[in-house]
């Protein structure tokens, strides 16, 4: 741990400043992005599956802001709740992937031996698999939806907290604080989760806000290869595989589900470089 | 020698990743709930079927006897034969593949030509106008999902100016340059947030080293610096780095390929799903691990090749 002083108190402040802001804009967008999810029913009286087949790719109007879809469902009104799909399945895809690679990581980097020679040729053998070829190998497996999204990501994703632990731990059980509480006999449990864990969990942390960006990419991806969340759900990535066939009418149809994906993945990764400037000093 | 003791090492280390990738594999076919065989068959299962099925995955025979098949296949260089049109996975592997590397090389190709020259610009002054300009690329470009790239460029490229084909792969060699060009285009758009952020930071740990400075202080220009010290060495980390991400790369070409309708690997898998031709799953996902793998200890003894410190 870096206990660094900044040169100048100026100095102090303008990076205060500047981690802050891209924190705090990080948590302002994506908050925003959770209200417009949580709040759809209320911003929209649409049905978001509900068609009106009178009333098809209809350019945006008073009363459909961004016109309608092939089927005349109101493309803003699935855009929102597409919100709720992508990035509540892209957030619980991490969690499982975020414990089992942390604890794996931490048991692995502080143990040695055996376990972790073992844990390591399980990650050399998962980082083979392309995601989205083993994510397509388990849709095959147990069906598409959003239980195979959260599988794949699963049986992927924590490689990468277990490798960013394990480095963590490997530096952080030789300092002095972990020797210290080594020899004042605290039972190793105790030193794992009291006093290693808390000092290597931030990079997992950090790592987790670019780890929903890719989750939410491969929730869109799949849902436009149609391995993903079936439809009619409204969902970014159908609404990008069924707008492209409009795309030269509708041009905004397949356009503006990505730009929301965009926004998010944005926000995210402002929360994370954020985390990065002010967990790390 | 010692290049040839780090490959051996190198390679042996291959070993139990291409041991684990057969079990994962070889485990697909019985990690489907219940009966592989219905699984497969759907609406269509007899009892005949089933039976036939069953044969066909072995399933009657006990775990091992069925592993040790399947690997004694797999050393044979089989893959399975399709359900669908009886013929051999490998081939049907074969007359994908070229699309297949026409994406990927393109890919590699674009993507490194896009961030290469951001990344020298940013490292080449830390924390200047440049550098946070070329840092907030990848903030922007790590959220753009790669279909969606595609079917901007497709837009713009394809249909608003006709440029490009937005479909197909074409016959000729040429034909086949000009098709997959969008397709490696957004590929390449796709890789590049995570190529600019480890070429950059490279780069930047070539600047500090001892003979940039050596350099500097025999009073050589920073231009001359720049291309022929830092330049020079950045190719290396190019070559690491593409390694690390070469599973990304080879998933990427099966998103995208969707996107322009051009028949390459990625799609044969896709398309076995809903005829739930199961070897095909299994051999493409078997033979696109061994893609990545092989990459992987290809980088790694390129690498070592140009660079001798890392075979000390």
């Amino acid at each position: 741990m870096r206990t660094q002083r900044f040169p100048g108190k100026g100095i102090v402040k303008r990076l205060n400043f500047s981690a802050n802001t891209a924190l705090y804009s990080g948590i302002i967008i994506i908050g925003l992005l959770a209200l417009i999810a949580i709040a759809a029913p209320l911003l929209s009286h649409y049905d978001p599956t509900g068609q009106d087949l009178e009333n098809t790719l209809i350019a945006p109007t008073r009363h459909h802001l961004l016109g309608t879809d092939q089927l005349g469902r109101d493309v803003l009104t699935r855009i929102m709740y597409g919100a709720r799909i992508d990035l509540t399945i892209g957030i619980l895809a991490v969690v499982f992937p975020f414990i089992l690679g942390t604890t794996l990581g931490l048991i692995s980097g502080w143990r040695g031996g055996l376990f972790d020679t073992l844990v390591m040729r399980i990650v050399d053998t998962t980082i083979a698999f392309p995601f989205y070829v083993m994510a397509i190998a388990l849709v095959f497996v147990v069906g598409a939806g959003p239980k195979a999204i959260i599988l794949a990501i699963s049986l992927v994703g924590w490689v990468a907290y277990c490798r960013i632990v394990r480095a963590a731990v490997l530096v952080a059980k030789e300092l002095d604080y972990v020797h210290a509480a080594k020899l004042s006999g605290l039972p190793t449990s105790r030193i794992l989760r009291k006093h290693v864990l808390p000092n290597v969990i931030t990079q997992a942390i950090i790592f987790s806000m670019s780890d929903i960006v890719l989750s939410i990419l491969a929730i869109v991806s799949l849902g436009y290869l149609g391995l993903g969340v079936p439809i009619p759900t409204a969902e970014w990535g159908s609404m990008i595989q069924e707008g492209q066939a409009y795309i030269l009418q509708q041009w905004w149809i397949p356009t503006i589900p990505g730009v929301m994906v965009v926004i998010t993945g944005f926000g995210l990764s402002l929360i994370g470089d954020g985390l990065v400037k002010r967990l790390n000093k | 020698m010692n290049f040839l003791f780090y490959a051996g090492k190198r390679f042996l280390q291959v070993l139990p990743a291409l041991f684990g990738i057969s079990v994962v594999v070889f485990l697909l076919v019985h990690a489907i709930p219940g009966d592989p065989a219905d699984v497969i068959l759907g609406q269509r299962a007899t009892d005949a079927r089933v039976k036939a099925i069953h044969h066909l995955l072995g399933i009657d025979r006990p775990l091992l006897i069925q592993y040790f098949s399947f690997l004694g296949h797999l050393f044979q260089g089989s893959l399975g034969v399709s359900f669908y049109n009886n013929t051999a996975v490998s081939s049907l592997i074969a007359g994908r593949l070229s699309a297949t590397l026409f994406l990927m090389f393109g890919g590699i190709i674009l993507a490194l030509l896009i961030s290469l020259p951001l990344a020298i610009l940013a490292a080449s002054k830390e924390g200047a106008i440049r550098d946070q300009v070329v840092r907030v690329v990848p903030i922007i470009g790590l959220g753009m999902p790669q279909v969606w790239i595609g079917i901007e460029l497709i837009l713009l490229f394809g249909l608003k100016i006709h440029l490009f084909p937005v479909s197909g792969f074409g016959d000729t060699f040429l034909q086949h340059l000009r098709s997959t060009f969008l397709p490696s285009l957004s590929i390449a758009i796709g890789l590049s947030p995570i190529l600019i952020r480890s070429l950059r930071a490279a780069m930047l740990e070539i600047l500090e080293a001892d003979f940039v400075l050596t350099a500097k202080a025999k009073g050589i220009g920073r231009t001359r610096v720049m291309l022929s010290h830092v330049v020079r060495n950045s190719i290396i980390a190019s070559v690491t780095v593409l390694g690390v991400n070469i599973a990304y790369l080879v998933g990427s070409t099966v998103i995208v390929e969707r996107v322009f309708a051009i028949p390459a690997t990625g799609s044969l898998m896709i398309d076995a799903i809903s005829q739930r031709d199961y070897p095909i799953v299994q051999g493409v996902t078997i033979f696109f691990a061994l893609v990545v793998v092989t990459v992987n200890l290809l980088a790694d003894l390129i690498h070592a090749a140009l660079d001798p410190r890392v075979a000390l």
